[in-house]
Order: C-alpha cells, then sequence, then structure tokens
C-alpha cells in the first residue's frame, strides 16, 4: 500500500486510458462519435500481440496494431459519414465487430509463449526529482513516455496549429468548413482513422507493456467503455483526459494494493480475511465512471457548453444548420 | 417570356452564366438559366422562395456542381469543384444562414480554409492584418471577438471580411437583408457602395422589391427555376412589372380585411423574463395582450427574443419572473400540456423539429394534441381507426397533398407539412393561437392559404399572435403590432388601412432598432433618421 | 434539398446516382434489403472463417443441423432464443425512444438474481403452490431489473447522464454484485455457484408432460417461451396501439414535438427505461428457473443483452418480429458452441449488425446507375 508505487502503477496502466481518450476526443471534435473503442481496443491488443509472436519485434507490434484498429475503424467512418447512419447504433456494431473478430483471430493466443516486451527504464536526472521522479521516470514503459510529450502536443495541436483550426471547425459548424472548400468527409474520414489507430495504440499498451498477454474480451474489461466514458469527463480537452486516465488507473491499482496486507489502517483488513468482498472492490472503476460522468454532465449543464455541436449529425450538403 | 436587354457596353462581364441547368431529386431548380454581371456593378437577382436562386449563385460559389451550362469569369471558362475554386476565381458567396463557427473567434473564421498560414497559427499577427482589411471598407470589427458574441449585423460584416480578405471580386449576397433592421439595412447599403466603388461587383440575391429598386443597378428574374428577365436596369423597370416577372401574374398586394371585432382578452403577457439557450436574459419584462377575434402582430428584427417569446406562452421556455394569463387562468411555468388544455394553439416556428415527428405518418402527427381524448382514446388504448378517419377528414378539409394518411411526414413539401400542422391545431377550435413565422419558406400560393387560415381563425373569434419578421406579412394581417428590441417592447402600434402608409413603416422600422414609440411620438417622426 | 451529387462515382460511362428516396417504397423492400444484408454478412463471415482456418461452409452447416435437424434440438434452439426473446423486447422498447440501453445484459443478470433470492433467501417456503411460487420469482426478477433500469433512467433523466456509459458500467457492476453473493453468501462447496433450486422454483418444462404427449420425452423447451411471446404481444399492443406507446414513439421520433404536444419526457425516460429493465429481468428470471435453476454467472452472463440489440435492431424494433429474428439468433448461439473458434458466433452478429446498419442507407436512398452523359 505504497502510495508511490500505486501512483507509479497508476500512470503506466493509465496510460493505456490516455491513448484511448485522446484517440476518442480527436474523432468526436471532429463530429463522429465513435463507441466502437472497446472493440478497436481489443483489435489493437489482439494484433500487437500476435504480430510480436511472429516477429519478434514489439515496434512491430505496436505498429501493426494501430494499422488495424485504424482500418477498422474505417467500417464506422464508412457507415456514418458516407451512409449518414446512426453513429451510436454504428459504434455497437464496431465494438460486436472488433471483439468479435478479435477472438477469432486470436484463438489459441492466450496459450503462446513469453515475447519480448517493449522497453522499460527510468529517465537519468528526472528520476532524481522527489516524489515525481519515482512515480514519473522510474521503471516506465517507453510507451508511458510517449504519453507524456503525447498530452501536451494533441493540446497544442488542437488550439494552435491550421488543422486544429479545421479540426474544430468542422466538429461545431461543418457547413463553415465546406463552404470554404475543405473536405469535411475527408477531415471526418481521417480523425476516425486517427482515433482507431490512437485506440489500437491503447490496445497494444495493454497486451505489450502493462498487462502482457492476450486474454480474449477480458484483455480491456471495459476499458474503450471508461474511456468514452472519460471524454465527457475531460470536456473534449486531452489535458483533462491525462488526468482522468491517471486517476484511473491509480484507482486500479489501489483496488489490487488493498487487498494484499492483513492490517489496514491499524485494523483487520476485511478484503484480506473475507476475499469475497472484493468483488465490491471490482465494482468500483465501473461506479467511478458513473460519478465522473456525473459530474462531467452536470458541469457541462452548468456551463452550457462541451460537446461539439455537431457531434453526432450526419452532414449533407444543403441541410441547414448542420 | 424572357426580356433582354442588349449589354450596355459599359462594362466589362465579370461573370457569365450560360444554359445553366441543376436538378434536385423531384425539381429542375435551374432550367438553362442565362445569368451575366458586369464588373462594378450591384445585379439583383430577384424571385420567390423555390424558383432557384440560392441554387444559381451555389453553382456560381462552387458549392453546386450544374448539369450543364458553362461559366465564364472575366471571359475565360471555368469548372469550379469546389468552393475553393470559385474563391480563387475571386468569387465569395455570403451564405443566408451565416457560414460562421460560433466558437471561434473573428479571425480564426476568416483564415478558415486559407494556406497562410500554413502551420502555426500565430494569431496576433494575423488579427492585425484581418483589422487592416476592416478598415479599408469600413467594415468595423473586433478580430479577437468570439461570433457568438457579436449581433447578427457584425456576422454578416465578418462574411464579408472573410471574402474581402481572400481577395473576392464577386461578391454574392444571399438575401442579406432578411436578418437585418431597416437601419442596418442602410448601414449594408453604404458599405455595398463602398465595394463597387471600389471595383468589386455583388450579386444580390432578394425577393424584396423595393430594396432591389433602391439599391440595385440591374436586375435579372427567376421564376420556378427559369430567367424571366435577364439584365434589366433597375431604374426604368416598375415594381408592379418585376413583381409580375416575378410571380407571373399580377399581385394583389393586400388581403382583404374584414372590420375586426375584438372581444375579451384571451391572452395577456406581463412583464416576463427570460433566459435564452446560452443563459443569457432574451426577454427583459416584455408585456402583451391579445383580445378575441383580433390578430396581434409582433415585429422584429430576428434574435431579439420572439422565439423565446413564443417559447414562454407555450409553457416551453421557463419563465423567471412575470405572467402569462390565458382566459384570466395563470399558465406560468405550467406544463405544455396545461395550455393545450385550456384552448392554445401554437404554430412553432421550426415545423421540421418541433411541430412534426417527421417519421410517423399523417395520422400521427394530426393525434399529436387529440390522442388522450375520446374517440381517438378509450381507457388508454387508441382507437387507429378513429385516428385514420380524422386524418382524412383533415386532408380533405385542409387540401394537403399526400397519397395516403400513413405517409411518413418527413415526405411532405413544406407548404403541405405547415398545412397538417395548421390543420392539427385549428381543428383543436383554439380560442387562442400563436403562428412563428408560418410562411418561412413557402411559395407564394402556400403562403397566401396560411394567411387566409389565420384571418379565418380571426373571424371565427380566436385570438391570433402573429411573430413574424416579415414586416409586409405583419401590416397585411395585423390589428395591432407591437415591436420588440432587445427583449422588450417598444411600444404598439394600431394597423388599421389596407395600405400601410410610410410613415407608419418608418415608426415600426425605428422601433425595431431600438426606439421606443413614445420617444419617437415626443421627438416627431424623422428626427431620428 | 440533400446535394444528390456528393456520392457519385465514374465509371467507365455510367455514374452511380444517389437520391433521397420521396417516396415511401413497398411493403416488401425492407425485407428484401434485410435478407440481402444478412446473406452478405454470412458471406463476409465466411471469408473471415476461413482465413482464421476454419471451414465456413461446415461451420454454416452445421448451424443449421445442429439447430433445426430435429425436434430435440429444435427445442433446444427455442431454449436459448428465449432469453434473447425477452432481452430483445426489452432493447426495442428502450431504443424506440432512442434510449440506448445496452444494459440489458446487466439487468437480465439482476433479474436472476431477483428471482434467484426468493429462493436461496428463502422468502418463499417450498410448500407454496408452484404459480404462486413461479409468479413470486417473476416479479422479483422483474423488479430488480427495472432498478436495474431505474438507474441509469433517472440518471439520464435528471442530470443528463449518457445512459449508453452508464448502462455499460452497470452491466460490469451487476456480474460483481452476483459475484459476490454467490462466492461469499450462497456458495455451494466453495465453487461460484448456488445449490440447485428446488422443484417448486423450476419453470414448467415440455418433458413434464411427457406422459399425456409422447412426442414431449426429453424436451427442454420451458415456459418462459410462453412468457415471451405473451410479452411480446403484450409490448406490440403498448407500443403501437396504446397512449402511452404513442408517447414513446412521438418521444423517440422528435422529442421536441412530443414536449410541444405535452408530453413529459422526464417521467417517460425513467418509465420506459424501467419497462426495458423489468423486461430484462423477466428474461433472467426465465433462465435461472427455466434452465440453469441455480444461480451462477457463466451461464447467465454469456451475452445475452448483447445479442438481444441485434435482435431488436433487425427486427426494425418490432416485437412480433422479434419473436421470429430470436429463433434464428438461438440457432446461432447454440450451434456456435461447438464451433471452432469460438469466437465465431460474436464475430457472425457484430458482422451482421454492421450490414443491417448499412443497409438502411437503400432504404433512405434511392441508387440507380446512369450514362454518364445522360442529363434526363
Amino acid at each position: 500500500m505504497d502510495p508511490i508505487i500505486i501512483l507509479q502503477a497508476g500512470v503506466a496502466t493509465g496510460t493505456v486510458l490516455l491513448f484511448a481518450t485522446i484517440g476518442e476526443i480527436l474523432a468526436e471534435r471532429s463530429g463522429v462519435l465513435n463507441l466502437g473503442v472497446e472493440g478497436m481496443m481489443l483489435i489493437g491488443a489482439m494484433t500487437a500481440f500476435s504480430t510480436t509472436i511472429a516477429t519478434g519485434n514489439p515496434w512491430l507490434g505496436v505498429l501493426a496494431a494501430m494499422f488495424a484498429a485504424g482500418l477498422i475503424s474505417q467500417i464506422h467512418a464508412f457507415i456514418t459519414i458516407t451512409l449518414q447512419a446512426d453513429q451510436v447504433v454504428s459504434g455497437l456494431a464496431l465494438t460486436f465487430l472488433g471483439t468479435g473478430i478479435s477472438l477469432v483471430l486470436g484463438e489459441g493466443l492466450s496459450k503462446a509463449g513469453t515475447v519480448s516486451l517493449l522497453p522499460n527504464f527510468s529517465i537519468p536526472v528526472l528520476s532524481q526529482i522527489p516524489i515525481l521522479g519515482p512515480i514519473l521516470f522510474t521503471k516506465q514503459s517507453v510507451l508511458v513516455y510517449i504519453g507524456y510529450l503525447f498530452t501536451p502536443l494533441t493540446w497544442y495541436f488542437i488550439n494552435h496549429t491550421r488543422p486544429g483550426l479545421n479540426l474544430r471547425s468542422v466538429g461545431e459548424y461543418p457547413s463553415a468548413v465546406d463552404s470554404l472548400g475543405i473536405s469535411v468527409f475527408g477531415l471526418r474520414y481521417f480523425y476516425v482513422f486517427v482515433g482507431g489507430m490512437l485506440a489500437g495504440l491503447a490496445g497494444a499498451t495493454i497486451s505489450l507493456a502493462v498487462a502482457p498477454g492476450w486474454f480474449s474480451e477480458l484483455t480491456t474489461a471495459g476499458q474503450g467503455w471508461i474511456a468514452v466514458g472519460l471524454v465527457i469527463f475531460a470536456q473534449w480537452d486531452p489535458v483533462r483526459a491525462m488526468f482522468g486516465s491517471y486517476a484511473f488507473g491509480a484507482l486500479r491499482r489501489l483496488i489490487l494494493d488493498v487487498q494484499g496486507p492483513t492490517i489496514i489502517f491499524g485494523l483487520n483488513n476485511p478484503f484480506y480475511y473475507n476475499p469475497y468482498w472484493g468483488f465490491f472492490l471490482q465494482m468500483l472503476p465501473y461506479a467511478f465512471t458513473v460519478i465522473v460522468l456525473v459530474i462531467g454532465s452536470r458541469e457541462a449543464m452548468r456551463k452550457r457548453l462541451g460537446a461539439p455541436a455537431a457531434l453526432g449529425n450526419p452532414y449533407i450538403r444543403g441541410e441547414r444548420g448542420k | 417570356m424572357t426580356q433582354t436587354i442588349p449589354p450596355t457596353p459599359d462594362a466589362p462581364f465579370a461573370v457569365e452564366m450560360r444554359g445553366i441547368v441543376k436538378r434536385f431529386p423531384g425539381v429542375l431548380a435551374n432550367d438553362h438559366v442565362d445569368f451575366e454581371l458586369r464588373a462594378g456593378e450591384i445585379h439583383a437577382l430577384l424571385g420567390e422562395n423555390g424558383a432557384g436562386k440560392s441554387t444559381l449563385m451555389n453553382v456560381l460559389a462552387g458549392l453546386y456542381r450544374q448539369e450543364a451550362g458553362i461559366i465564364k469569369v472575366k471571359g475565360k471558362p471555368v469548372e469550379f469543384h469546389s468552393p475553393r475554386d470559385a474563391i480563387k476565381s475571386g468569387i465569395g458567396m455570403i451564405h443566408q444562414h451565416f457560414m460562421l463557427v460560433p466558437s471561434q473567434t473573428v479571425t480564426e473564421n476568416v483564415l478558415l480554409g486559407l494556406d497562410d498560414p500554413r502551420f502555426f497559427m500565430r494569431l496576433p499577427e494575423y488579427d492585425a492584418k484581418v483589422a487592416a482589411v476592416g478598415e479599408r471598407f469600413g467594415l468595423k470589427v473586433d478580430p479577437r471577438a468570439k461570433i457568438w458574441q457579436l449581433s447578427v449585423g457584425e456576422q454578416q460584416r465578418v462574411e464579408l471580411l472573410k471574402m474581402l480578405y481572400r481577395g473576392a471580386n464577386v461578391l454574392i449576397m444571399d438575401e442579406p437583408t432578411a436578418v437585418l433592421a431597416p437601419t442596418e439595412i442602410e448601414g449594408l447599403f453604404d458599405i455595398l457602395r463602398s465595394m463597387v466603388a471600389q471595383g468589386k461587383s455583388v450579386i444580390f440575391i432578394s425577393h424584396k422589391l423595393q430594396e432591389v429598386t433602391a439599391i440595385a443597378d440591374r436586375v435579372s428574374v427567376l421564376r420556378r427555376g427559369v430567367a424571366t428577365a435577364t439584365s434589366v436596369p433597375s431604374r426604368g423597370a416598375t415594381r408592379q412589372e418585376l413583381a409580375r416577372l416575378m410571380v407571373g401574374r399580377d399581385v394583389v398586394f393586400a388581403l382583404e380585411k374584414k372590420p375586426g371585432n375584438p372581444g375579451k382578452i384571451v391572452l395577456e403577457v406581463k412583464d416576463i423574463h427570460a433566459d435564452n439557450d446560452k443563459g443569457l436574459p432574451a426577454l427583459r419584462g416584455f408585456s402583451l395582450n391579445v383580445r378575441a377575434g383580433e390578430i396581434v402582430g409582433v415585429a422584429g428584427v430576428a434574435g431579439n427574443g420572439q422565439s423565446e417569446l413564443s417559447q414562454v406562452i407555450a409553457s416551453m421556455r421557463k419563465c423567471k419572473q412575470g405572467q402569462v394569463i390565458l382566459n384570466s387562468e395563470s399558465l406560468t411555468n405550467h406544463n405544455t400540456l396545461f395550455g393545450i388544455q385550456h384552448g392554445m394553439a401554437y404554430v412553432p416556428e421550426d415545423r421540421n423539429h418541433v411541430g412534426s415527428a417527421p417519421n410517423l405518418s399523417v395520422t400521427d402527427n394530426v393525434i399529436m394534441k387529440k390522442y388522450r381524448q375520446p374517440p381517438i382514446s378509450h381507457a388508454g388504448m387508441l382507437d387507429m381507426s378513429a385516428a385514420e378517419k380524422l386524418a382524412r377528414e383533415l386532408k380533405q378539409a385542409y387540401d394537403i397533398i399526400v397519397p395516403n394518411v400513413s405517409t411518413p411526414v418527413r415526405l411532405l413539401s413544406g407548404g403541405n407539412l405547415q398545412r397538417v400542422i395548421l390543420a392539427r391545431e385549428i381543428s383543436g377550435l383554439p380560442n387562442f393561437m400563436v403562428a412563428v413565422q408560418p410562411t418561412r419558406g413557402l411559395d407564394v400560393g402556400a403562403i397566401e392559404g396560411v394567411h387566409r387560415l389565420l384571418m379565418a381563425q380571426r373571424e371565427s373569434g380566436a385570438g391570433v399572435l402573429l411573430i413574424s419578421e416579415e414586416l409586409e406579412e405583419l401590416l397585411s394581417l395585423s390589428d395591432r403590432v407591437y415591436v420588440i428590441y432587445e427583449g422588450k417592447s417598444m411600444g404598439e402600434v394600431k394597423v388599421g388601412g389596407v395600405e400601410p402608409d410610410e410613415s407608419l413603416i418608418e415608426t415600426i422600422g425605428l422601433m425595431m432598432t431600438g426606439t421606443p414609440l413614445d420617444q419617437i411620438q415626443k421627438e416627431g417622426v424623422g428626427a431620428n433618421g | 434539398m440533400a446535394e444528390s451529387t456528393s456520392l457519385q462515382k465514374k465509371r467507365s460511362g455510367y455514374k452511380i446516382r444517389v437520391e433521397p428516396r420521396l417516396d415511401v417504397p413497398p411493403a416488401w423492400y425492407p425485407l428484401l434489403v434485410s435478407l440481402g444484408a444478412i446473406v452478405f454478412a454470412l458471406f463476409l463471415g465466411g471469408i473471415l472463417i476461413s482465413f482464421a482456418g476454419g471451414d465456413p461452409i461446415r461451420s454454416y452447416q452445421h448451424i443449421a443441423k445442429a439447430s433445426f435437424g430435429d425436434i430435440g434440438v429444435l427445442s433446444d434452439t427455442i431454449v436459448k432464443a428465449t432469453p434473447i426473446l425477452l432481452v430483445a423486447l426489452a432493447c426495442s422498447v428502450a431504443f424506440r425512444m432512442k434510449l440506448w440501453n445496452i444494459g440489458a445484459e446487466g439487468q437480465f443478470i439482476m433479474g436472476a438474481f431477483g428471482a434467484s433470492a426468493i429462493v436461496l433467501a428463502p422468502v418463499l417456503s417450498e410448500e407454496t403452490p408452484r404459480w404462486l411460487y413461479l409468479t413470486v420469482m417473476a416479479l422479483a426478477g422483474m423488479g430488480m431489473g427495472a432498478i436495474w433500469g431505474f438507474i441509469p433512467g433517472y440518471l439520464k433523466a435528471k442530470l443528463n447522464v449518457n445512459e449508453i456509459i452508464s448502462t455499460l458500467m452497470l452491466n460490469y457492476i451487476a456480474v460483481a454484485w452476483v459475484n459476490f453473493w454467490i462466492f461469499g453468501v450462497w456458495s455451494e462447496g466453495g465453487f461460484q455457484m448456488s445449490p440447485k433450486f428446488p422443484n417448486v422454483a423450476w419453470l414448467p418444462r415440455l418433458a413434464e408432460y411427457a406422459k399425456e404427449i409422447p412426442i414431449f420425452r426429453g424436451l427442454t423447451t420451458h415456459a418462459g417461451l410462453l412468457i415471451g411471446i405473451v410479452a411480446a404481444i403484450i409490448l406490440w399492443l403498448i407500443v403501437y396501439r396504446s397512449r402511452w406507446g404513442y408517447e414513446i414513439r412521438l418521444i423517440g421520433d422528435n422529442a421536441q414535438a412530443a414536449k410541444y404536444a405535452g408530453i413529459n419526457i422526464t417521467s417517460n425516460i425513467i418509465y420506459v427505461m424501467m419497462l426495458s429493465g423489468a423486461l430484462a429481468g423477466l428474461g433472467g428470471m426465465s433462465e435461472v428457473s427455466g434452465v440453469v435453476h441455480r444461480l451462477q454467472t457463466a451461464p447467465i452472463a454469456a451475452g445475452y443483452g448483447f445479442t438481444g440489440i441485434i435482435v431488436a435492431w433487425l427486427a426494425k424494433l418490432n416485437p412480433l418480429v422479434i419473436v421470429v429474428v430470436s429463433v434464428l439468433f438461438g440457432a446461432l448461439i447454440l450451434a456456435g458452441r461447438e464451433i471452432q473458434p469460438s469466437g465465431v458466433p460474436k464475430m457472425i452478429q457484430g458482422i451482421i449488425l454492421v450490414s443491417l446498419i448499412a443497409s438502411d442507407f437503400l432504404l433512405r436512398y434511392r441508387v440507380r446507375i446512369v450514362r454518364a452523359d445522360a442529363e434526363e
């Protein structure tokens, strides 16, 4: 029950949610709600693991995972952007499809041997900083470090660059974008693809770094859905997404650690002596997601802002106001 | 039919369109239309709603591709694959619904879709550039302001700025005055004249005759997708002549109105305050009353609280203060049902998103307010054959053109859908009706039908509150008109005669821009403008 | 006016022209489109199966034989179809109002828990008449399901909390909740399952009547099917013939219009979510009482909630069509248990749903191939 260890592990597990959440933020900022994150993450986790087994190179695994998940996201893009179908139902379908395909193609992977994983290392100098050093910069996976760089870069990209301006605009008022000759469809396809790639990266982060291996649906255990929930909590802002993701990661670790010691806060640990009480601990991340949603929704109602204005609406040229 | 004046040898063509054809499913929007624009002129494109004006201009702006016909810019044939191509050829369109992203700043909106700056948005630097272009054409806006903070008039200036910043030489303005108050219209005309003086050309889309004669050098007229006049000098043309070209027959400018016989007060709105969707105050102490057997109009520029007013009356929006009284019973902040049960009918502004359920049948749509009582409902169950019988009767009585009553209403035309809504509301035998923009987007025939139904309500003794942005409509139908400005009443004027006189229009115009009636009366008409 | 050229593709002198439909297509047309989508999905699934090293033709043959081959397997198919039927009904009523209740899985599990609690607590003695015992179980199952639907419904109605995520999270919580009880409280010999229910808590099976009707010998089809069919008929009457159903349809098509018609949307969200939860909970009761005969996580948390979503969608939310479609999916699941690789049924369900959604396009648009130079 060392808080440093819990936070250190929290940052590591939280990196999974971070990639998935930011990917979904990008897709939603372009106006496309993609509820298929869970399915795309499973595809990513499975592809990363099997590619790494086949080639021995985890980096190839990461690339393959991103590509495969990006590819499957394009089904959702086609159905919702070109065919203008309901984004909710299509996203659900994508989750089923991704889960099914990863189960079929991942058959037997769970019995596969060990693979070479992505490297873990400490950053010299930075790891010496008290408290933050051991939490953030000691023996973390390379993907965790990528996550540190990734969040501020995405934030800057969205708010201070031209493609970021296009992204924000297409999610708020696509006809304005269209009237200036920028392709609404093109932008949306692209960001759904990017969202898919990041979900794939999140999956690869699980199967190659955080919890190595392939455990069928339990590999993700609903983290894709938590990511969708975190987007609302984050109010579509990558920086808030980062804090939310790490907090959730720490919570997952805390749940594991609480069940270990015999004594907790000077009392007999009920979770140690009655292991079935642990099922209540298992509920916590899901219950917290609901609580976080309540907080996020209240905030959005109070400030009267939040979701990109065109989120969920197919763009049809000539229909006003969309 | 086409009247072509031989081109006067004054200026070269800025744009020529020859034989443009554009069709939509079920509609031939442009049928071999010719159009020409000379450099340095203001050219009005006149036509009714649905005549194909916007379609023709969307083709010129690169938003639609024509199926046949050619476009020449400065004499050279061009092919536009997207608005970007049109902008490159110097053609910029300002749409009726502004193409501005509300959550972003003026500069961001101006820079959207350009190549410079390439990647990093160095906004402060570009704020100055945008401000400079604004300066040159007399378009004052704060480049750092967010669009949603700006008034409609300012937003229109941002749109102009956006096109001028791109170096547009030809500016297409789609119904630019629809959202402006009379004094703002003058300001716009000044801007347009100064742009023309600097060598730009302007295409001015409108269906309002007096504006066209006021601002345009030449006029082209479209009717049902066909050009009925091309490049007529506007000075020579009379309003009657243009109107005939536009509508295809002589237009009766006023509706026959029997003298009114107002009875007791049916609706009273007392000092109401309410917020808009953004949480900002939209109504600040507005009051009015409507008597039985009269039509009371509410005039005002779009966005001054009209929508919120109708929603508060219909209990679809919370009112923070004040009272709404219907037949001496308070319905303030009751639910919508309470008003329905007390004889209120409501023809909402947005017939597609509020007034109807698009995928449900005509039957399901006409029973919306009757499904709770017999003969439609018995003990919680619905009698569908009774519902269909009602729907068939209404289809007959209100001349709703639809193959059968199980057709989903999304397949109906705007005019037919409005008839479904009016049939539903009127057949409930209301003693009071609110109608908001009931004729928006309808063609002339449909508009006349709606007007006749509203007049019939008045004659049958119901009180009607008509909220509209069309001043002519208000003046020809109403007995009294209130003017709303920033959520407050600027006063009430009586509309007596059949032909509204000029000073009345001027007074209302002043009120629409925020001068209260008592002040106008004190200072005398004309002192302010 | 929608732009018709946005989807035009040039193809050697011809182009594909897509335009919005301005009329109502004939009644057989949607059916044909749905069937086409399923055939397409099976074809695509076949490719993926062979890609994963399986034999698609044998897999499909196996599904057909193992689910409709004789009366015995047909009965098993119907047993599998029963929970799907009730869950799909649950989904259909919520979807009708555009409430994306994907928590039918959790409501189903909680329904199973509620019904089991009557037996395991125990609430009723085993001497209670069977009809009464089963009725109380059914009510308890519906009640627990309704509670599990009420939570997201309330959060949606009052706090505008996205119901997709809240219902999904409640699924995970429901599994952990049942695990707690069967592991910690009602465990049989330390296994994660409760003791077997007494006979009074079993829904009657066809096999019980084998003495009178010999053909019923060994058939496991239970009264849950009857419950499901009755529920479907009642739901059909509610949706298409009652005032409440009219309100549900109106809210579902256009919530603004419903508000305009004086309908209280907030309370309807809560009621419909509770109805949806109750139907799913009834499915959970039917499953523990008719098939499993004990409380155990694995057989009840078997993904019926998700299959129900697909069935509801495929049936275009029509309760009576759901009855038929659930049987087809019961077959897929029953036969799927023996197919290798084991993820195949799930994958095929996913592909079917994807092609169905895509095929809806053909109902809204007319696709024609015309000569590129044709000006009509």
